[in-house]
This record gives C-alpha cells, sequence and structure tokens, in this order.
C-alpha cells in the first residue's frame, strides 16, 4: 500500500496514463501505416503496394495535383496574409488585440459546410466550377492559418528594431525587406506549414468545390481505403507521411517555438 | 490615406472570409430547397429544427451524437492531459521529450493520416467500430491541445504549494482537488473549450473510425447529404446557430486569456 501511495505521490509518474495512451493512439497507429505499407494480402513483406503507385499514373498524376494546388494555395495565402497579419499587428492601424479573433473565426466553423456554401455561392454567381474555383476555396478555407502564425510573430517583434533602422536612414521598404521579414521568417515558416500540410491532404473539398472534376490524393487514399486495399491505402498513407515528415523537418526548427508559446489561439 | 487603404484591404479579407458563412446565415431566413434562391423572408427552418420537424431526416440524430462525442471526448481529454501536463512539467530528460514528441504528433498529423492509421489500429487491435472508436480517436487528437494549455499555468504557479498542502497532511488526491487544479482551471477551461470545438469540427476522423454501424454526426451527415445532392434546408439555421455559439465561445476564451495575460504583467 506505501509503494503505491509513494508512486502517485511522485508526480512526474502522472504523465504515464497519457504515454501510454500516446503509445497506443499515436505510435502503434503510425508503425500499423508502415507495417500495412510493406505487407501483401497474405501478410509476408512486400515493396510492391510502394512499387504500385509509382506504376499507377492515376495516383500519380493525382500526387502531382495535389502538390501543385497546395504549393499555389500555400503561395496566394502568404501573398494575401502577410499584409493582413502586418496590419493588424501595427498599433498604427490596429488598436485592439480582439480584432485578430475575427479573421482566425472562420477556421471553426464546420469546413465542409464552410466549403459547400462557397460552391453553392459560385453557383449562384454563375462561375464554373474547375481548378480556379478550387484554388479559391482552398485560399478561403486555410487563409486564417497563414494570418494567425505571422500576426503573432509580428505582434511580439520588438519595435525598436525597425526604429533603430528608420533612425538610421532606412527607407520604409528597406526597413522592411532587411529588417521586419527577416525576423518574421518563424512565423512565416510555420503558417506554411500549417497551410500546406491540410491542403496537400485534404480529401472531400476538392471533389466539391469542382463538381468532381478535380480528385485530390487525400482523396484516393479515402478510396482505397473504402473499398477494403488496406495494404495499398496504407502504402499512399506511407508516402503521404514522408511528405509530411520532409515538410515538417524543413520547417521545423522554428515551429517547436511557436508551439512553446499554445500553438493555435 | 493609408489608414483608408488599410481598411480597405483588410475589409476585402473579412468580406472573402465571411462571404459563405453570410450566404448560409441570410439563406436560413427562407424556405427555398436550394441554397441561393430567395422566396421571401420566412423562419419556417428554424420552426422546422425547434419544433421536431427533422424526425427522421436523420439531422438531430447526427446533432445529439455530435455533441455527445465532443462533451465526452473533450471531457476525458481535460482529464488525462491536465494530469500529464503536471507529470510533463515534473519530469526530465528523454521521458519528459519522448512524451512532448508524441504529444506534437496529433496536432502536425493531416486528419487523413491520423484517421487512416486510428481505422489501421482499431482493426489491427479487433475493436468493433462505432461511438466507443469514434470517442477514442477524438481523445487522441484533443489531448495535445489540452496539454499544450494546461503546461504555461504549471510555469506561472509556485511549485511549493503543493508540497506545503503535503506537510500539512494533504494526501496526493486532496492536494491536487484543493490545490493545484484550482490554480490550473483557467488553462483547464481553455483547453476543453478548444478539445470540445476541435472534436466538434471533426470530419476525416470521424468518417475513418465509425466503422459501419451507421453512426453518423453533423459533418459525416453533410458530407453524405451533399454526394446525394442538396444539402437538408434545416442545416442553414443549424449552422448559423453553431456559428454564433463557437463566436461567443472564442471571444470568452480570448477575453480571459487577456484578462490572464494582463493579471501576469500587473504581478511583475
Amino acid at each position: 500500500m506505501y509503494r503505491i501511495s509513494n508512486f502517485i505521490g511522485k508526480r512526474s509518474n502522472w504523465s504515464l496514463p497519457y504515454a501510454v495512451f500516446l503509445i497506443i493512439f499515436v505510435a502503434l497507429p503510425l508503425v500499423l501505416i508502415m507495417g500495412y505499407a510493406f505487407v501483401n494480402e497474405g501478410g509476408g513483406f512486400t515493396f510492391s503496394n510502394i512499387t504500385r503507385f509509382f506504376g499507377d499514373s492515376d495516383a500519380l498524376s493525382t500526387f502531382a495535383v495535389s502538390i501543385e494546388i497546395a504549393l499555389e494555395t500555400t503561395a496566394i495565402c502568404l501573398l494575401l496574409g502577410y499584409p493582413v497579419a502586418w496590419l493588424l499587428a501595427n498599433s498604427k492601424f490596429n488598436g485592439s488585440s480582439v480584432t485578430i479573433i475575427i479573421f482566425i473565426l472562420p477556421m471553426w466553423i464546420n469546413a465542409l459546410m464552410r466549403t459547400l456554401a462557397t460552391a453553392d455561392l459560385f453557383n449562384m454567381l454563375g462561375i464554373t466550377l474547375g481548378k480556379g474555383t478550387l484554388l479559391f476555396g482552398m485560399v478561403y478555407d486555410y487563409l486564417p492559418f497563414m494570418i494567425y502564425p505571422i500576426y503573432n510573430v509580428l505582434r511580439r517583434m520588438d519595435p525598436s528594431y525597425a526604429e533603430a533602422a528608420q533612425d538610421l536612414g532606412a527607407k520604409p521598404l528597406t526597413v522592411f525587406a532587411n529588417v521586419t521579414l527577416p525576423l518574421s521568417l518563424p512565423g512565416i515558416t510555420s503558417g506554411i506549414m500549417m497551410v500546406f500540410m491540410p491542403t496537400v491532404s485534404t480529401f472531400a473539398i476538392s471533389e466539391f468545390l469542382t463538381n468532381n472534376k478535380i480528385k485530390l490524393f487525400g482523396t484516393i487514399i479515402q478510396e482505397n481505403i473504402n473499398s477494403s486495399m488496406w495494404n495499398y491505402g496504407a502504402a499512399l498513407s506511407f508516402i503521404m507521411l514522408i511528405i509530411i515528415g520532409l515538410t515538417t523537418l524543413l520547417t521545423g526548427s522554428q515551429e517547436e517555438d511557436s508551439s512553446a508559446q499554445g500553438g493555435l489561439i | 490615406m493609408k489608414k483608408l487603404l488599410a481598411r480597405l484591404y483588410l475589409g476585402l479579407i473579412l468580406l472573402l472570409l465571411y462571404a459563405p458563412l453570410i450566404f448560409i446565415a441570410v439563406s436560413s431566413f427562407t424556405e427555398s430547397k436550394v441554397l441561393g434562391n430567395w422566396t421571401g423572408f420566412s423562419t419556417k427552418l428554424y420552426s422546422n429544427l425547434f419544433s421536431g420537424g427533422m424526425q427522421g431526416s436523420g439531422l438531430m440524430n447526427a446533432v445529439y451524437n455530435t455533441l455527445i462525442i465532443a462533451l465526452i471526448a473533450a471531457f476525458i481529454s481535460t482529464l488525462l492531459g491536465t494530469l500529464a501536463a503536471i507529470g510533463i512539467f515534473h519530469s526530465r530528460g528523454r521521458l519528459k521529450n519522448a512524451t512532448m514528441f508524441l504529444n506534437n504528433i496529433p496536432m502536425v498529423n493531416p486528419d487523413v493520416i491520423t484517421g487512416v492509421s486510428l481505422f489501421l489500429l482499431f482493426v489491427f487491435l479487433g475493436v468493433s467500430q462505432g461511438y466507443v472508436s469514434v470517442v477514442l480517436a477524438h481523445i487522441t487528437f484533443c489531448t495535445p491541445y489540452v496539454v499544450l494549455n494546461v503546461l504555461p499555468k504549471l510555469h506561472q504557479m509556485n511549485a511549493k504549494t503543493y508540497e506545503a498542502a503535503l506537510d500539512l497532511g494533504a494526501t496526493p488526491g486532496q492536494a491536487l482537488r484543493k490545490v493545484l487544479i484550482p490554480q490550473l482551471m483557467p488553462g483547464m477551461v481553455t483547453g476543453f473549450i478548444l478539445a470540445f470545438t476541435m472534436s466538434l469540427d471533426d470530419f476525416a476522423v470521424t468518417f475513418f473510425t465509425r466503422g459501419t454501424v451507421g453512426l453518423e454526426t453533423l459533418s459525416t451527415f453533410i458530407y453524405t447529404d451533399a454526394r446525394k445532392g442538396g444539402l437538408t434546408p434545416e442545416l442553414r439555421p443549424l449552422m448559423t446557430i453553431i456559428f454564433i455559439v463557437v463566436f461567443v465561445l472564442l471571444v470568452v476564451v480570448n477575453i480571459r486569456q487577456e484578462r490572464a495575460a494582463k493579471k501576469k504583467a500587473s504581478l511583475k
């Protein structure tokens, strides 16, 4: 009895239930993706699921389209979102710290419903659904994820750096390019990650926004899993995981910083 | 002049972000079956929603499931995440790093991957998929947010108060309930609200882990409905109401955090 209460009394042990939970529900599932990806129907080790992807022209072109759409969405979000974040973080243009909530609020509303409303809005305006509407809808869905991290970094930035540059005679544009922009890089990278990762992997959204004309990679994964092609579905998920892993590695060092600050909201 | 341009730009982006939401809200006040057709002002969709006129469509059932799942998942996540945060705060080295690393994975992982991986887990473990698997899956992606909201509170509080309680004869349980939890409460409430909204909004993870027993949440209902062609009109007033509720919740969360930050600043 004494030993049990001693064990509970040690607070570092209190994370053990969660540690066990994480192993079962986070680590093991990822191992299973790899397990299923490298196993054939009979249970033997194989590379055939992976090689099948490289011979599957349908999946390959969907993969390329997904990467392309995700890159374009991310670029548009950055171009549109950076000025918003900059203006909102600048006390000259915005005195209240609550304004930002209005900009990030839509991301908490059911994404499917918003997407369907966007598609209907296009229909009503007589715009044909296609790549243009897909990009618009994706930008619309993910713009808040770009604005928020950049805003956070800009908001916390010490204004004296920019002032110093100005006092030393730099023009506003030079100040921005040489001081503000480099200092806001952590926000930009985490914004890029938060837009790129979900856009490269969405499913259902693109079908609704393009009237089934453009299919994205997430949908292929879903179709395979739903038609019980678990091994191939797992292999495709594995490929997606590699993309995500690479993106995290490329932007990773700065991301830790923003999660330490509490991440989203 | 500059200010005007700035306002104009911000206003334009806001319009872009809100156009579909306003579109839904406006068309919730007309009876038309097709979204975008205005057939005169009417509150019939609202009264249908509340007078039980939706029985049999499965919509109210989906709403009920969504709320129950979100409440259970948020509640368990808050308990699990708070305990975990206390443990992580007091541990060091490899165990701490490993826990934090795993804790971050569900937040970076795309929904599809989380969904597929948990689907494979339930298949592998032979867990029949339905309510239980969906709740477990939601706890998986909700708890990290609780941990990240409680940890800063632990950094802020005086760690000695817990030991003082023990020295004065409290059991660890009592010290937890009477000393730790009251101080961690703000972080726990924020974590709970975040977990609740995350669960409410989820589509992909639910989609993969709900199995074939016909469990529908609001998201899967909308998905099925849209695939059939044409959304149930009563979704419009429902979404409008959800939008207002989420708005209020988020404003409350942010005002709480603002206040906490001010308090912290005034203490310094």
